[in-house]
């Protein structure tokens, strides 16, 4: 289909890198609070590379005593001390790995929490910015690839500790032989720098091909009702082949760089094990080496190798995980607009009175969204907005709700600033219905009653009543405990958006703002809750913005925004005896 | 380590490994994921893997080559321990330096022949793998875009996503991992098994008494790991969907204050999800180390039996090094057992679900031999039609009505009463259960659904934008529209206005990473879309009631200049549309109970009169 650039995460932060300083030592930061596992763990590490090293040294031992000299005695004892050993390593290998894993389960966990507690305390500015799906990716998908990563580490971090001893024990063991054979080791070293030049750049083209694919295959699943009757099925098969074709081309292409590592590691401790043969040989042959070390050498060699090969395998599984690390630091670092002042009041019996004085509002610097709105509300009221789109008159609610912050003038509730109470407070005794209606999955009954705990259940049925959304919930054959699907798909809209209705009445708020909340509820439904309404806004302050007459009528005051401003306000017959925008635009509609 | 180290390739995506890397499960838990498993673990039948190897062998040269390079690879790695055990007897008894200089060479020889073989085993393999895993996306891309609508309907987006990446990556690892190593670690067990025997028969029985004991823990441990992998699955899942809905849904979430109350959810989730990840990896981590020891009592046994071997004169001590390396050399691929039993189950699993979708019967297929239909005059006749969907209740029962070329038909009811599905079975996006569409004399049945959707327009009421341009969109259904075209059927639209505000005008782009548009503008730009289509049957699913002024003038300019010279169906709930209807049809569960134009049926007083009179007429709107 088309170019498929749409959800496409080409990933600005993945240069390929494998080790990201600034994302270790924040990772570094939150092993703090494990320090204790942590020395436990270094402890059991030790132990576990000493039996590594002792291994090899003690069948060289054998060898050397007992094997070669046909010797027996003594025998026992040694073999029993290869068991003791070979025990020893079996409890610190399982120790060390059981409580890294502990750690780095923790680690990520704390990281996920944070991640979801910091984006919820980010304002709404942050999401208008910021597409959903890739901050999900950022919870999700970034903090697998570093769990990848910790796994890796957790594995790896012991052999790396034992190449050291490995090191010790060979040139304990006769320091030429050990240098003859460390000499290979610059050669794999100049084979890894020349092979990362080529690899990182193919590794990272592999994952940017594969994320257009992805997009491709998701745009076209979601959008496949219209493909279909548009009749498109057949080039977006063309044009799939070829996205797919070149994610091929890509991964071939790495496979070339991928393949490469493993046998080059092979090649290069073939080479050290030929030439421990053939130097150690002939020292053996000179009476100068014991048999057993050779056997010891190779034993070590391979041993050697094993963290040099598992280490590079994981290259590009390390590429991805320092970009993820990045992005999840971003993300934390990423500061709310709106935060609690330090002494905030918090907000008690709320009685509803609103007042906005001299409003300004902007969301980008120098486009006034509200400019000097004035409004008192007094407890109890409802207030219909009305305007045409682009009025403002969904951002004079969100700053009601504060979510965002007035760009001058100030808005009070019960007399106190917004600014100078706890957001908490503030919107506890406020709900809202938007008109896109919004449900979790779960049961109805969880939907309607929402984080609010004392709800009871009868608590729930007379919300749902008050709405009319009693009725067709009880035809559902398990009624209440109906569990909605994601989104609450398998309702029809305008029924979640009944379900929505109940949410916000349940609580009893004190303000209740409808956001074209009955946009989406057919005509039969709305004409029920027309007329449920005036009995559920009379005893709270309501703000009401919507397009039916019949809504507005009801209303206790009128407030007509355009442009930013409040043009006029009053009750319906005021406002057509006045004859402005009100009346003209009834004249429109009228003459239908 | 781990075998699983050794096991992972660095080239790709792997979203499928993590979940194995972490694989475990305590008993208690087994039960309770036992449904799960049975699920996707019925059996992790040898016909599917059979089948999915048909992707593989699709690629036989490629197989044949990397099968060949794995078996030069494993006998030539083979020769090495013996080497350098002859290198030892060599310096013991005879002294020659020459000697010596030959083994290394062959030693360093064959290293570089492992090499080679190796890299040819392993870029061939990952080419069949990737081949493989490019035929399969391939195949469920061409299959998912022909299912019709019945099949989607009860398809998740995200389920289906993660059959294309998950399941496919896990198939994938069948042949770059699963299939050559397999072969490569019986391959060993079995040259190694000779080698040991055949050297010292005691000695060799001994020490490959052990083998059985390690292939059968390692297989445990793929079982376990698989029980263990499902069951993060299921809770990373959970996990995701606490995510999602609490990300979309920030905006009620602020205004309801209600953050503690999702950190609460998403806490417990992540806690289970820690949790379950842990316990795989101790069960790893007790597995490996068990294996490992297993191997260390191996090199006990030779060492100590050895010794009285020697003694006794029948083996030399270059042979007991020999053993000891062999040893030391199958330690990692029979730990890898495990691993490849959990490859092999996990591709089995996800090949299933791959092909629970390969192998959908779409509700509607094109009959052999129908045939493509011209431009249609726009006669549409429906037939006692009735429909439900899988045997269920009738949704559709015994409807009847003729519309002649350029006639509109507006048709009424409740949400719910089957006005959506009347009109998607036009373009047969479902077919009837009985009964007849014709379109000019044609049963819809017999014609190609390429031409029979050419003459159906439809906007939908969920409109779906493309993460592409403006210009892009418009021109979704026919590619060779010049600019001039897309500009006028925006203009035709209403919409064209709008689009020269945006700063880059049609070349803004829009969808999920472009600008937002509202609900209005989207329906005029699908209006749009079908106007360039400019098909002679146009069907409008509306589902704008209530917007605002201004939007509501707009869409009603772009309706009536769209229906004109058109057969049209509009589900409408305006009452301008509704009284320049030529017939209007009034649904009610699925029957028409009232059909004519406005005037004839006010007066018959029936359900018309009453939805007018209860809704139509009070449908005035201000700003």
């Amino acid at each position: 289909m088309m170019r498929g650039w749409s959800r496409v995460d080409v990933d600005e932060e993945d240069r390929g890198t494998i080790y990201d300083s600034d994302v270790i030592r924040r990772l570094f930061g939150y092993l703090t609070p494990y320090w204790r596992v942590l020395t436990l763990t270094i402890l059991a590490m030790l132990v576990y590379t000493a039996t590594i090293i002792a291994i090899p040294w003690i069948v060289k031992l054998t060898i050397d005593n007992h094997v070669r000299t046909g010797d027996i005695s003594g025998l026992n004892l040694v073999v029993l001390a290869f068991l003791i050993v070979a025990l020893v390593q079996f409890g610190s290998n399982y120790f060390h790995l059981k409580l890294m894993s502990k750690v780095s389960q923790r680690v990520l966990y704390k990281l996920r929490v944070d991640l979801f507690s910091h984006t919820h305390r980010l304002s709404m500015s942050y999401f208008e910015k910021h597409e959903v799906g890739k901050t999900m990716s950022r919870i999700q998908n970034d903090v697998q690839h570093l769990q990848e990563f910790l796994s890796i580490m957790v594995l790896s971090l012991a052999d790396v500790l034992s190449l050291a001893g490995i090191v010790a024990a060979m040139v304990i063991m006769n320091v030429e032989l050990a240098a003859i054979t460390f000499s290979v080791i610059p050669l794999l070293f100049l084979m890894l720098v020349i092979w990362q030049k080529f690899a990182r750049l193919a590794f990272i083209r592999v994952r940017q091909k594969l994320a257009v694919v992805n997009s491709e295959l998701q745009e076209n699943i979601t959008g496949v009702r219209v493909v279909q009757s548009m009749n498109r099925e057949h080039s977006n098969i063309r044009q799939f082949g070829k996205t797919n074709n070149s994610h091929l081309d890509a991964t071939l292409k790495s496979s070339r760089y991928s393949s490469f590592l493993f046998p080059s590691v092979e090649v290069v401790s073939a080479l050290g094990l030929g030439l421990v043969v053939l130097f150690g040989g002939s020292m053996v042959i000179n009476g100068e080496l014991e048999p057993g070390v050779l056997v010891a050498f190779a034993l070590y060699i391979q041993r050697f190798f094993d963290p040099v090969r598992n280490l590079t395998m994981q290259y590009g599984d390390l590429q991805r995980a320092m970009a993820s690390g990045v992005r999840i630091f971003e993300l934390l670092d990423q500061r709310p607009d709106i935060v609690d002042k330090p002494n905030s009041n918090i907000l008690e019996n709320l009685k509803g009175e609103i007042c906005y004085e001299g409003v300004d509002f902007e969301y980008d610097q120098g486009q006034p969204v509200l400019q000097n709105v004035n409004v008192h509300v007094k407890p109890g009221e409802t207030i219909a907005l009305v305007g045409p789109t682009g009025a403002g008159k969904t951002s004079f609610v969100s700053l009601l709700l504060r979510l965002y912050d007035v760009t001058s003038g100030c808005i009070k509730v019960d007399g106190q600033d917004v600014r100078d109470i706890t957001r908490l407070s503030l919107v506890r005794d406020m709900s809202i219905v938007t008109q896109e209606p919004f449900l979790f999955s779960g049961t109805i009954k969880e939907n309607i009653r929402y984080d609010q705990r004392n709800i009871t259940d009868s608590d729930v049925e007379s919300a749902a009543k008050a709405v009319q959304a009693h009725e067709f919930i009880t035809k559902l054959p398990l009624a209440y405990e109906t569990q909605l699907l994601e989104r609450g798909s398998n309702l029809s809209i305008g029924q979640r958006q009944l379900v929505s209705f109940a949410r916000a009445l349940v609580g009893n708020p004190r303000i209740l703002v409808l956001d074209e909340a009955t946009a989406n509820i057919d005509t039969d439904t709305e004409i029920l809750i027309q007329r449920s309404l005036k009995n559920l806004l009379s005893d709270r302050t309501a703000i009401v913005i919507a397009h039916r007459l019949s809504t507005i009528k009801s209303a206790d005051r009128i407030l007509v925004l355009d442009k930013g401003r409040i043009v006029d306000q009053g009750n319906h017959d005021q406002l057509l005896q006045r004859g402005g925008l009100y009346a003209d635009l009834q004249s429109f509609t009228a003459g239908q | 380590m781990l075998d699983h180290k050794k096991l992972t390739e660095s080239s790709q995506n792997r979203d499928s490994k993590n979940s194995d890397n972490k694989i475990n499960i305590e008993d208690s838990v087994q039960k309770k994921f036992s449904k799960e498993k049975a699920d996707t673990h019925t059996s992790p039948s040898v016909s599917v893997i059979w089948r999915l190897m048909g992707y593989g062998f699709k690629h036989h040269f490629r197989l044949f080559v990397a099968f060949l390079a794995m078996v030069s690879a494993v006998i030539s790695s083979m020769a090495i321990p013996r080497l350098l055990g002859t290198a030892i007897d060599q310096s013991l008894e005879s002294g020659e330096n020459a000697e010596l200089l030959i083994i290394a060479g062959s030693i360093i020889a064959l290293g570089l022949f492992r090499g080679i073989t190796g890299y040819v085993q392993s870029y061939f393999s990952e080419g069949v793998s990737q081949r493989a895993a490019f035929d399969i996306r391939n195949d469920f891309f061409s299959k998912l875009q022909n299912l019709s609508f019945g099949f989607h309907d009860k398809q998740q987006t995200g389920n289906l996503m993660s059959k294309a990446t998950v399941d496919v990556e896990a198939i994938r690892w069948l042949f770059s991992m699963g299939l050559i190593n397999g072969f490569r670690i019986a391959l060993m067990l079995i040259v190694v098994a000779i080698l040991l025997i055949s050297t010292n028969l005691r000695l060799g029985l001994a020490t490959m008494a052990f083998v059985p004991l390690f292939v059968w823990h390692a297989i445990s441990m793929g079982h376990k790991m698989r029980a263990n992998w499902i069951a993060v699955h299921v809770e990373t899942g959970k996990l995701t969907t606490v995510l999602q809905e609490s990300l979309a849904g920030m905006r009620l979430i602020k205004s309801f204050g209600s953050s503690e109350y999702e950190e609460e959810k998403f806490n417990r989730k992540a806690k289970s999800v820690a949790h379950f990840n842990y316990v795989v990896q101790v069960i790893f981590a007790s597995r490996g180390a068990m294996m490992t020891f297993f191997f260390s009592m191996a090199t006990a046994v030779i060492l100590w039996l050895g010794s009285y071997e020697v003694a006794a004169g029948r083996m030399s001590a270059g042979e007991i090094a020999a053993f000891i390396l062999y040893m030391s050399m199958i330690a990692m691929p029979v730990r890898m057992t495990g691993w490849i039993v959990n490859i092999l189950s996990r591709a089995s699993s996800a090949g299933q679900r791959v092909f629970e979708v390969l192998d959908s019967k779409s509700p509607v297929e094109e009959k052999p031999g129908s045939r493509a239909i011209g431009r249609s005059t726009g006669r549409v006749k429906f037939e006692n039609v009735a429909l439900s969907y899988d045997s269920g209740p009738l949704a559709i029962k015994n409807v009847s009505f003729e519309v002649e070329p350029g006639q509109l038909v507006a048709i009424l009811g409740a949400s719910g009463s089957g006005k959506s599905t009347l009109v998607h079975l036009i373009p047969r996006f479902y077919d009837v259960s009985s009964g007849c569409i014709y379109i000019d004399g044609i049963d819809v049945r017999d014609a190609t659904l390429s031409s029979l959707r050419q003459n159906v327009g439809i906007v939908m009421q969920d409109i779906f934008v493309f993460g592409a341009s403006i210009r892009e969109n418009i021109k979704y259904g026919v590619d060779n529209a010049s600019d001039g075209e897309v500009e006028q059927a925006a203009k035709i639209a209403q919409i064209d206005d709008f689009i020269k505000t945006l700063p880059k005008g049609y070349e803004t782009p829009v969808g999920e990473r472009g600008v937002t548009l509202s609900g209005g503008q989207r329906q005029r730009l699908a209006i749009a879309r079908t106007i360039l289509l400019n098909p002679p049957i146009l069907i409008l699913d509306d589902s704008t009631s209530s917007v605002d002024m201004e939007t509501e003038y707009r869409i009603q300019e772009a309706l009536n200049a769209v229906v004109k010279n058109r057969t049209t169906f509009v589900i409408a709930h305006r009452l301008s549309t509704i009284r320049q209807a030529d017939l209007i049809l009034v649904v009610e569960d699925g029957e028409i109970i009232e059909r004519g134009t406005h005037d004839e049926l006010m007066e018959i007083h029936g359900s018309y009169t009453h939805i007018y009179n209860a809704q139509l007429k009070s449908q005035q709107v201000v700003p």
